[in-house]
């Protein structure tokens, strides 16, 4: 008999608190098949967030450091300069990384830090009931926007592949979705490589995944996967924004 | 080999001696050349020092080193441990050891850059959120800043617990000799509870402070109660000086204490006895250096009475306790604190 579908040693066997049709469970597996495949689940910490992923650290079987809010990035520095030989990666919420956490962000970009920061855009804020995220997008009715986001009042979403761009020290930058198997498949592929860019070159990578959260957006898992290709795609662009392995 | 250093560079020695691992800082007067001397000799040791984007990542970068088992401290003055403090309460909250410095200036807000000790309360009764403790240490000379920091790691490691250094701009700016080989050996101890990947370690290691079940949130709050009770009966210290056959006594800490040191010696000279208590833990507490009969107790502080409140709670109110205090960056002189000892001294000939 073959086997065609197999859980990742280093995902837990426990069961995950998400919601159904939430992108977190997802990008938690694409993760540990990516961790798997390395074979660095015995060098390997995650920082978690302060958000919905915030008890990942049960979900994740590798050593784990929950983090303040935002601060993950400052938390990874810590370790991996310590301790330059593990496999050191930040995960993050976009309320997280993009709003309370974008000076950990930015200057842990700056400053080239050998991590892997899996950056998860839902454009809304999960664990407190679906505010508005620094991500939100421009007429998206939340919590705390109910007649739609003003750009004029509320301020415009973030687009943090793009900002990270225009930092020196960053070495590789994808955006990609959580939405069809395609781009699911490209997503581990993005995951991987980010991972090895810091085992073979000590080099910063920042991986976005559009994911959704039919919860807050108030949409079957169907629908909310449909918003990822139409209306995400269209404000945030995949692709491929920094490459500069190798040089 | 004796070396003339200032203060802020006695503790950034001491703490290289203690074997420290990691330095994350951001500038900030009075406690500057702590990070400078720390950025010029640490590489040097194998250690890592890195300047932080604000004194909130700082704390946080402590935080990731101390997960993973090293020892790893930070330093700032007043406004910039205030800033400290969620990292403060999430390191004391993950049982992390690690070794913060406050250089005290005038405040509130931002205040002066002028030496103060107004961040007492902050230091000792929390700052955070939550119910926490810090070790709390006040070194009193330049010689002793080297030798407490070795002791803050120890403390650290031991109890696995936060240890705040809390000094003021004088003894941070002051040079004195600081006599490097006479240092303590620093100490090793076990931790089979660091994030360093699993390695073939059977179970995950987890550095975490979410309970969500307010059951089990009650129960590890309230054995980390249970340490701090033990900490409490283990750590308090003082210093006594001329306090044997003392009626009164003058009570202050770090720079304060060596000024009263010098008002209780011309007390001393004027017929009064008269001696000093200086607390070298603030917390722990040294309660019991109050209870020896004395009849009257001054405080003297560099704020507008903080310490004073322990000093009472220490005595119970069975003695009556004064308190003289300048603020602002101002510091009470030899003169102020001398009238305030004979004022004392009269009341009782009375």
């Amino acid at each position: 008999m073959n086997t065609i579908y197999e859980k990742p040693r280093s995902l837990s066997d426990v069961n995950f608190h998400y919601c159904p049709g939430c992108g977190h469970g997802v990008v938690h597996r694409l993760i540990c098949e990516v961790i798997d495949e390395l074979n660095i689940n015995d060098k390997t910490i995650a920082v978690v967030p302060v958000g919905c992923a915030v008890m990942s650290y049960d979900y994740f079987e590798c050593d784990a450091v929950e983090s303040a809010h935002g601060r993950a990035p400052a938390v990874a520095t810590g370790i991996k300069r310590c301790m330059p030989d593990k496999v050191v990666f930040s995960y993050q919420g976009d309320g997280d990384l993009a709003a309370i956490g974008t000076a950990e962000t930015i200057h842990a970009a700056a400053r080239g830090e050998a991590i892997t920061v899996i950056f998860v855009n839902n454009t809304i804020y999960g664990m407190t009931g679906g505010q508005m995220a620094p991500t939100s997008l421009p007429g998206q009715v939340t919590q705390t926007t109910p007649c739609g986001r003003d750009p004029y009042t509320q301020g415009y979403p973030l687009k943090m592949c793009e900002i990270l761009s225009q930092v020196q020290g960053v070495s590789y930058i994808e955006r990609c979705a959580i939405d069809t198997v395609p781009h699911i498949n490209a997503a581990k592929k993005a995951i991987k490589k980010a991972f090895l860019n810091q085992i073979e070159n000590g080099g910063y990578s920042f991986i976005e995944l559009l994911c959704s959260c039919p919860t807050n957006w108030k949409m079957t898992p169907k629908q909310a996967k449909e918003r990822i290709g139409s209306e995400m795609c269209e404000y945030y662009p995949l692709g491929v924004f920094v490459d500069k392995i190798g040089e | 080999m004796k070396e003339l250093m200032k203060g802020n560079e006695a503790i950034a020695a001491g703490a290289i001696h203690a074997g420290v691992k990691c330095f994350f800082g951001y500038p900030i007067t009075p406690q500057t050349e702590l990070a400078a001397y720390m950025a010029k000799h640490l590489p040097k040791s194998g250690g890592v020092f890195l300047q932080a984007e604000s004194e909130v990542s700082a704390i946080n970068m402590v935080y990731g080193a101390s997960s993973a088992g090293f020892r790893a401290m930070t330093s700032s003055s007043s406004p910039g441990v205030s800033l400290k403090q969620e990292g403060i309460s999430f390191l004391a909250a993950a049982d992390l050891p690690c070794v913060i410095v406050n250089v005290m200036r005038g405040g509130p807000g931002l205040g002066g850059i002028q030496p103060s000790q107004a961040d007492y309360f902050q230091a000792v009764k929390g700052g955070g959120h939550g119910d926490y403790r810090l070790i709390v240490l006040a070194p009193g000379n330049v010689a002793e800043m080297a030798e407490m920091t070795v002791k803050a790691f120890d403390l650290a490691d031991k109890w696995r617990i936060p240890v705040m250094i809390l000094t003021d701009g004088v003894l941070g700016q002051m040079m004195e000799t600081v006599d490097m080989d006479s240092l303590p050996e620093r100490k090793y101890y076990d931790k089979e509870w660091a994030v360093t990947g699993r390695s073939g370690r059977a179970h995950k290691n987890i550095v975490k402070t979410l309970h969500l079940d307010a059951e089990e949130l009650e129960k590890i709050v309230l054995e980390r109660e249970e340490k701090y009770r033990r900490i409490e009966c283990e750590e308090a210290d003082a210093e006594e000086y001329r306090a044997d056959d003392a009626d009164i006594i003058v009570t202050a800490y770090g720079i304060t204490s060596r000024i009263a040191k010098a008002a209780v010696d011309r007390a001393r000279e004027s017929g009064v006895r008269v001696g000093v208590v200086r607390p070298k833990t603030l917390y722990p507490f040294p309660s019991e250096f109050y209870n020896k009969g004395y009849k009257k107790i001054l405080c003297v502080e560099m704020s507008t009475g903080q310490m004073v409140e322990d000093v009472k709670l220490a005595v119970k109110c069975g003695v009556p306790v004064e308190f003289y205090g300048r603020t602002g960056g101002m510091i009470p002189g030899e003169d102020e604190i001398y009238e305030r000892i004979m004022m004392m001294a009269k009341e009782d000939a009375k």
